[in-house]
């Protein structure tokens, strides 16, 4: 904290500056405008990681399409659906508690947060009862694998390769697993943003924190808004 | 991106909240889509409703429509075109191979 930096006030700005300016940044603009630089490029990363995930998942799908289509008739859309419409409501909650903290509004900010995490918790429950499905019907890729006389949609008679189908399902539990992974993470940042939240660490003039755990959460959304269809929407209209 | 204490003219909450009905709506259709047959557009029509809904939690959510910096929309513009060579290279490798 900049606070033991007192008299050192750099030339150009004035002595009544936040004290959560840091003195390398010339104006709070500058500093809030490089952290959210920080946290894009970061996000570029992140688009890599799964973008390499989502590049396998295309080329076995367009490879093994019946068996994929059969597959994905066997994970639960409704819930899929549900669990989209829950993150598109954290992300709501998400710029609201931004614009709260925009705003002065301390006890909505609080809310917001604390509905966020609540959101993003239920995300995550309806995710554990779709994978105990998945382990009750034995469509987890190991040994225990089983996947027979599973008919692919729109062609009567003709049956999944198990083997491909496996691959889908690894596919499935590497993308919604790496993808939960990071909620889970969005969950502990919220968390700290809460306490900070709380503490009074919040302005109008400083709440970058929040904005930029707010683009994490959202490029988590993002990546689950696409995760949907790809996989479970797969020639549902068989 | 850039939030001024003093937000402009205008709340930004009317927007925000045009923005989460879209993407609601924008749920529903896609699934409401994948139950009809479009033959090969299924798959199209899912992809393009996803990537409207992204562009509005993108540009709107994100704050990305109102960042001044150039740098930044560069940075971001130029993520998306390397996800997109690495899927379109991939499935003009893939696509295009006639042994099974």
């Amino acid at each position: 904290m900049p606070d033991s930096q007192t008299a050192t006030a750099a030339r150009g700005h004035s002595l009544g500056h936040n004290p959560a300016l840091l003195h390398h940044f010339a104006t709070e603009e500058q500093q809030r405008n490089s952290a959210s630089f920080g946290m894009w490029i970061f996000l570029s990363t992140e688009v890599m990681f799964f973008g390499g995930l989502f590049c396998a998942y295309l080329i076995y799908r367009l490879k093994y399409f019946g068996d994929f289509a059969a597959a994905s008739s066997s994970i639960d859309a409704a819930l899929g659906g549900t669990n989209t419409a829950v993150l598109i409501c954290s992300s709501l909650t998400v710029v609201l508690a931004i614009w709260a903290a925009q705003t002065s509004r301390r006890g909505l900010m609080l809310l917001m947060l604390a509905l966020t995490m609540v959101f993003g918790c239920a995300f995550l429950g309806i995710k554990g009862v779709e994978y105990r499905d998945k382990f009750v019907e034995h469509h987890v890729p190991g040994p225990s694998f089983s996947f027979e006389h599973e008919e692919i949609p729109g062609h009567p008679g003709q049956y999944a390769n198990p083997r491909h189908a496996e691959i889908f399902f690894a596919l499935y539990f590497i993308m919604t697993g790496l993808h939960a992974l990071h909620m889970v993470i969005g969950l502990g940042i919220f968390a700290w943003l809460f306490w900070m939240a709380y503490k009074g660490r919040f302005t109008p003039e400083y709440h970058t924190p929040l904005e930029i755990g707010g683009l994490y959460w959202h490029f988590v959304d993002i990546v689950w808004i696409y995760l949907f269809p790809l996989l479970y929407l797969i020639d549902r209209h068989r | 991106m850039s939030a001024h204490s003093d937000h402009s003219k205008s709340s930004p909450l009317p927007t925000y909240f045009a923005v989460w009905i879209a993407l609601l709506v924008g749920t529903g259709l896609t699934y409401y889509a994948a139950k009809l047959d479009l033959g090969p557009f299924n798959a199209a029509v899912a992809l393009i409703i996803a990537t409207t809904k992204a562009l509005l939690v993108t540009l709107f959510f994100m704050h990305l429509r109102h960042a001044s910096e150039k740098l930044l929309k560069l940075v971001v513009f130029s993520t998306i075109f390397f996800l997109f060579l690495l899927l379109a290279l991939s499935m003009a490798d893939f696509g295009t191979r006639l042994w099974s």
